[in-house]
C-alpha cells in the first residue's frame, strides 16, 4: 500500500486506539509496585512482589510449561494451517465443502464442550493426561485461526506472479519458495501470532487436557486470582510484557543497522 | 587394602540400610511424588515444603475452583490424582459413584486432633473415606458504616434502601437456598411450588443487586460500592481485615454451612503418600499454617490450642470474629446444601430463568 | 529382485510423482490432509462423542446415563433460552460492529505505515494480549469502578464531579469485550489491506477520484475477505463468551455460553449441555459458510 502520510485525523486515531489497547496495561504496571496485598486502590511503593514471583516456584514451573505448549503448538498449527489455506484457496478437490466445514469447527464449538470432548476422548484411547494432550489440543483449535488469517492474505492473489516465475524457468517448489510463501509470509506470520497469544491466554480446554503437574500460567493465575487479586500477578504480567518489549527492541536494532 | 575398601563399603551399605529403617521417610513410603488436585490457593506452601523435606516426596499442586469443575474432570475418567479436597454434599456424590478410596485410619493417628464437632457427618458416616480439611459459613456481611439500618434477616436485604447496593455470590444453590429460608422452608427444597416462590422473591431481589460474584465479593464491599450481601466467611473475613466496619451475621431465617474435607480418589497412583499427607496435614503444627494463611475455620482442635500458646494474637483475632469462630448461636441456624439429585434441574431452570429476566 | 519387477517400481513411482505434478486435485488433497487428518482426529472423533452424549440422560448424581432420549432438544424449545439466544445474538453483533469500526482505521493506518514499521505496529498490537487475560480485566475494573481511576481523572480534569457509575453495566460490558477482541479483527483485516496494491491506488487517484471516493470504490472492496475472517473471529467468541460479562457487567445477565457451561460445571447435566451446544454449533455453523460463501471467500475456485 501507499506509503504517503496518512491525514492527521487518522495519525490522531491511531494514538488514541494505541492508548487504549495500553491503559489497562500500565495501569497493571503501575499496580505492580502496590504495597497493598488486596490489590485495588494504591497504597505505596515496593518492590517485594518481584521477589515473592521469583520465589515461586509453581510460578516459574508453570510459566516453562505455557512456553513450550505456546511454541509447539504454534509452530504446528502454522505449518499444517498455512498448507490447508493453500489448498482451499487455490485447488478444488473432492470433497473441498466438507473439509472447509471441517475447518470452522474448533471456531464455532463453545470452548467448555471442547474442553470436555477432548478429556473424554484422551481418557477413552488411554492417552496419559499432561503437556502432550494440551499441545494437541492447543494445535487443534489453532489450525482454523492460522487457515483463516492466510486465506483472508490469499484472497485475491494475483497468480499471474507464479505463472510469470514458472516461465521464466522455476519449477513449483522454487516458486514456492522464492514467490508465493514470501508474498504471504505477511498473512502467514500474523496467524502465527494469533495462534500463540491464543495459547498463551487459553484457560477452558487447558483446564480439561492438563494432568498432574502440568498447570500453565493461565490456570495458576486463575487460581491465585480466585482467592485475592495480589500485585504478584501484576508482576507477572510486568515482567512479561518487559521481556516481549526487549525482544523487540533488539529486533529493530537489527533491522535498522542492516537497512 | 581391598578388604579394607569392601569392608568400609559394607559398613556404609548397612548403616544406609539402618538410617533407611529407623527414619519415618523410606520405611514404608515407596512413592516420590504426590499428586494434589486441590482448591486455588487453599494449602499454604510451607505446609507442602515441609511435607517434601519430612518425606522426600515432591508435590505437585494442580486445581479447580468448584466443586464440579473437579467432579466433571474425575467423573471423565481423568487419573493420576491422590488427593483432592471435595466439599460436603460432593462428597456424598462421589461415595456414591464409587470415586473415592477407603482410608486406613491406622495411618492417620493425627486424625484424634479433629474436633468430634466435625466428625461422623452426614455426607461420610464413620469418616470412612474422608477427614475434614477446613470448614465455614454463607451468611449475611454489611458494612455498618453505610446501611443506615441494623440488618437482622435476610428480608432486610429486599430494603429499597440497598438499590444497587448488594453483592451476592453467582451460586444458585447459595442464593436459592436463601430465598427458600426467607421464605421460611427448607434450603434444600425439591418442591417445585416452594422453589417457584423463592424464583418470585429473587426477581424482586435484583433492583438491588449491584453484582454477582464467587470469587472476590469482598473487594466491591472494601472499596464502598456495596454495602451488603450474601458471602463466604473467608470473604467477610478478608473484608474485616481491611475494614473493621464490616459485620458478619447469621440472619434469624438461617444461613449456611459447608465442610471441606481431604480424600483418596480411587486409582491414585501414590496411595501410600497420599495416606501420609492427610495425617501430615492434621498435624497441629502443620494445620496452624493453614490458620494463619487463609481466613476459614480450623476443624483442627489440637491446632487452635497450639495456636493459642504460639500465636496469642492471631488466635485472638481468629476468635474474635464471627467469620472464622462463629458462635453457638449462629451455627444453630445454618444448614449446609446437599445434593438434591434430580432436582438440580429444576434450580438450574430457576436461575437460568432469573437471570435472564 | 528381477530387472521387470525394479522397472515397474521406478515407473510405478515416477507416475505417482508425475500424478502430484500434473494433478491439481491430488495437490489439494496432498496439502488438506494434514489438517484434515489432525482435526479428524482431534475434533471430529471427540466431537461425536458430544453427539452421542448430547441423546442420553442426566443420572441423580450428575452421571450419564445411557438412555437414548431427545428430550435434550425438546427443552431448548422453552421460550426462556430463545430470548437468551437472541440476547446473545445482539452481544455478539455489537462487539462485531464496534470492532470493525475501531479496528478498520487503526488497521488502515498499520497497512499504510512505512515496511519497516508495520510489523512493530502490529507486534504492539497483540503485546498486551500476551500478558493474562484476567488480569487485563482486573485492570479494566479497576479503571471503571465508581470512585475509581477513571472517575478520579475525570475529577482532576474537572471535567465531572460524579461517578459515571460505568461498572457492571451494559456500557462496560462492551468496552471490555472490544478491547478483547479487537486484534482479531486488526489482524486479518490488515493482512487484507496490506496486499492492495499501491498502483491501483494511485490510478484511481491519477482519474481524479477524490481520496474517500478510492476508499470507498477501491480499498473497502478490496478488503472484504478481511472484514469477512474478523467478523468469524470476533462474532462467534463474543456470542459465546461469558467471563467478561460475568466480571464487568456484574453477572447479572445469562447468556448462551453461561447456559452451557453451567450444564457441565453447576448442573452437571452434560446431556443438556451437549445439546445446546450441538444447536449453538448448527446455527453458527449455518452463519459462517452462508457468510462466508455469499461473501465470497472461495469465489475464485468457482469461475
Amino acid at each position: 500500500m501507499s506509503e504517503k502520510k496518512p491525514p492527521v485525523w487518522l495519525r490522531v486515531y491511531t494514538f488514541i486506539a494505541y492508548l487504549y489497547i495500553y491503559i489497562p496495561i500500565l495501569i497493571l504496571i503501575i499496580f505492580s509496585f502496590n504495597t497493598m496485598k488486596l490489590n485495588v486502590r494504591w497504597q505505596g511503593f515496593t518492590l517485594s512482589w518481584y521477589n515473592v514471583l521469583f520465589h515461586d516456584s509453581q510460578v516459574l514451573l508453570a510459566t516453562r510449561n505455557t512456553l513450550i505448549i505456546a511454541f509447539v503448538s504454534t509452530i504446528v498449527a502454522t505449518i499444517i494451517g498455512t498448507l490447508a489455506a493453500l489448498a482451499m484457496q487455490r485447488y478444488h478437490f473432492p470433497g473441498y465443502n466438507a473439509s472447509e466445514t471441517v475447518m470452522y469447527i474448533p471456531i464455532v464449538i463453545p470452548e467448555v464442550v471442547m474442553g470436555i470432548a477432548l478429556l473424554v476422548f484422551f481418557v477413552m484411547i488411554k492417552f496419559t493426561l499432561g503437556l502432550v494432550t494440551i499441545a494437541l489440543s492447543h494445535i487443534a483449535f489453532n489450525i482454523p485461526f492460522v487457515a483463516l488469517v492466510v486465506r483472508a492474505r490469499l484472497h485475491g492473489y494475483d497468480k499471474s506472479i507464479d505463472e510469470a516465475a514458472m516461465d521464466l524457468g522455476a519449477n513449483e517448489m522454487t516458486t514456492f519458495w522464492r514467490v508465493t510463501l514470501p508474498t504471504i509470509m505477511p498473512g502467514v506470520l500474523s496467524g502465527a501470532l494469533l495462534a500463540f497469544t491464543l495459547s498463551l491466554d487459553d484457560y477452558v480446554i487447558t483446564y480439561f487436557t492438563a494432568g498432574p503437574g502440568s498447570t500453565t500460567l493461565p490456570l495458576r493465575v486463575f487460581s491465585m486470582v480466585r482467592f485475592m487479586v495480589t500485585p504478584e500477578v501484576n508482576a507477572l504480567s510486568t515482567i512479561w510484557v518487559l521481556i516481549v518489549f526487549i525482544v523487540l527492541l533488539i529486533g529493530q536494532i537489527a533491522q535498522s543497522r542492516r537497512a | 587394602m581391598k578388604i579394607y575398601r569392601l569392608v568400609s563399603l559394607l559398613t556404609l551399605l548397612m548403616f544406609l540400610f539402618l538410617s533407611a529403617c529407623g527414619s519415618p521417610t523410606s520405611a514404608k513410603l515407596t512413592s516420590k511424588e504426590l499428586n494434589l488436585y486441590a482448591w486455588s490457593d487453599y494449602i499454604p506452601q510451607q505446609l507442602l515444603d515441609d511435607f517434601t523435606a519430612k518425606y522426600g516426596i515432591k508435590v505437585n499442586y494442580d486445581t479447580y475452583s468448584s466443586n464440579e469443575e473437579m467432579l466433571a474432570k474425575l467423573q471423565a475418567g481423568a487419573s493420576g490424582y491422590d488427593v483432592t479436597i471435595p466439599s460436603d454434599y460432593t462428597v456424598d456424590i462421589m461415595i456414591k459413584q464409587g470415586m473415592l478410596q477407603p482410608l486406613d485410619m491406622s495411618q492417620i493417628p493425627n486424625f484424634a486432633n479433629v474436633d468430634k464437632r466435625f466428625i461422623n457427618q452426614y455426607y461420610d458416616p464413620g469418616n470412612k473415606y474422608t477427614v475434614p480439611y477446613q470448614w465455614g459459613t454463607t451468611a449475611l456481611v454489611y458494612d455498618k458504616t453505610k446501611v443506615p439500618f441494623e440488618p437482622k434477616s435476610w428480608s432486610d436485604l429486599w430494603d429499597p434502601r440497598f438499590k444497587g447496593r448488594l453483592v451476592v455470590l453467582d451460586d444458585e444453590r447459595e442464593v436459592t437456598g436463601m430465598a427458600l429460608q426467607t421464605l421460611g422452608f427448607d434450603k434444600n427444597s425439591t418442591d417445585p411450588q416452594q422453589l417457584d416462590q423463592a424464583k418470585q422473591k429473587l426477581v424482586a431481589l435484583k433492583p438491588n443487586i449491584l453484582l454477582f460474584n464467587s470469587d472476590d465479593p469482598e473487594t466491591s464491599l472494601i472499596t464502598g460500592e456495596a454495602w451488603a450481601g450474601l458471602v463466604y466467611n473467608g470473604n467477610a473475613s478478608l473484608a474485616y481485615q481491611q475494614d473493621p466496619n464490616i459485620v458478619y451475621i447469621c440472619p434469624t431465617e438461617g444461613c449456611g454451612l459447608w465442610f471441606d474435607n481431604l480424600a483418596i480418589p480411587k486409582g491414585a497412583p501414590h496411595p501410600d503418600a497420599a495416606m501420609a499427607f492427610l495425617n501430615f496435614v492434621l498435624d497441629a503444627k502443620e494445620s496452624v499454617l493453614i490458620t494463619k494463611e487463609f481466613p476459614y475455620s480450623n476443624p483442627n482442635a489440637a491446632a487452635l490450642d497450639y495456636l493459642k500458646t504460639s500465636d496469642p494474637t492471631t488466635y485472638d483475632a481468629y476468635m474474635a470474629f464471627a467469620g472464622t469462630n462463629p458462635s453457638a448461636d449462629f451455627l444453630a441456624h445454618a444448614v449446609g446444601v446437599k445434593d438434591v439429585g434430580d432436582a438440580t434441574k429444576l434450580y438450574d431452570q430457576l436461575w437460568t430463568d432469573f437471570k435472564g429476566q | 529382485m528381477t530387472t521387470a519387477q525394479a522397472t515397474e517400481k521406478s515407473v510405478k513411482k515416477f507416475s505417482l510423482l508425475k500424478v502430484f505434478r500434473e494433478s491439481r486435485v491430488a495437490q489439494g488433497l496432498l496439502l488438506i490432509s494434514p489438517a484434515n487428518i489432525y482435526l479428524f482426529l482431534f475434533m471430529i472423533l471427540p466431537l461425536i462423542l458430544v453427539t452421542v452424549l448430547s441423546f442420553l440422560s442426566r443420572g441423580t448424581y450428575g452421571d450419564v446415563v445411557f438412555q437414548f432420549n431427545i428430550t435434550n432438544y425438546t427443552r431448548l424449545f422453552d421460550p426462556l433460552y430463545g430470548k437468551i439466544f437472541i440476547y446473545s445474538l445482539e452481544v455478539g453483533l455489537a462487539t462485531t460492529v464496534l470492532s470493525i469500526l475501531i479496528g478498520y482505521p487503526l488497521a488502515y493506518y498499520i497497512a499504510r505505515a512505512p515496511a519497516r514499521q508495520r510489523s512493530l505496529l502490529l507486534f504492539l498490537i497483540l503485546v498486551p494480549f500476551w500478558t493474562n487475560f484476567i488480569i487485563r480485566i482486573y485492570a479494566w475494573i479497576m479503571i471503571l469502578r465508581a470512585g475509581g481511576l477513571l472517575d478520579a481523572f475525570l475529577e482532576w480534569a474537572h471535567i465531572t464531579q460524579h461517578s459515571l457509575n460505568l461498572l457492571y453495566s451494559p456500557t462496560a460490558v462492551l468496552i471490555g469485550m472490544v478491547y478483547e477482541f479487537l486484534p482479531f479483527m486488526v489482524l486479518p483485516l490488515y493482512t487484507s489491506l496490506e496486499k492492495i496494491e499501491n498502483s491501483i491506488l494511485e490510478a484511481a487517484a491519477d482519474l481524479g477520484a477524490p481520496p474517500w471516493r478510492v476508499f470507498l470504490r477501491v480499498t473497502l472492496p478490496l478488503s472484504v475477505p478481511g472484514m469477512i475472517a474478523g467478523t468469524i473471529l470476533v462474532f462467534i467468541p463474543a456470542m459465546g463468551m461469558f467471563v467478561i460479562p460475568d466480571l464487568m457487567g456484574g453477572a447479572k445477565t445469562i447468556l448462551i455460553g453461561n447456559v452451557i457451561r453451567n450444564q457441565f460445571l453447576t448442573a452437571r447435566d452434560w446431556p443438556f449441555g451437549a445439546a445446546s451446544s450441538m444447536i449453538l454449533m448448527l446455527l453458527t455453523m449455518v452463519f459462517t459458510l452462508y457468510y462466508t460463501r455469499k461473501a465470497g471467500f472461495g469465489e475464485e475456485l468457482l469461475v
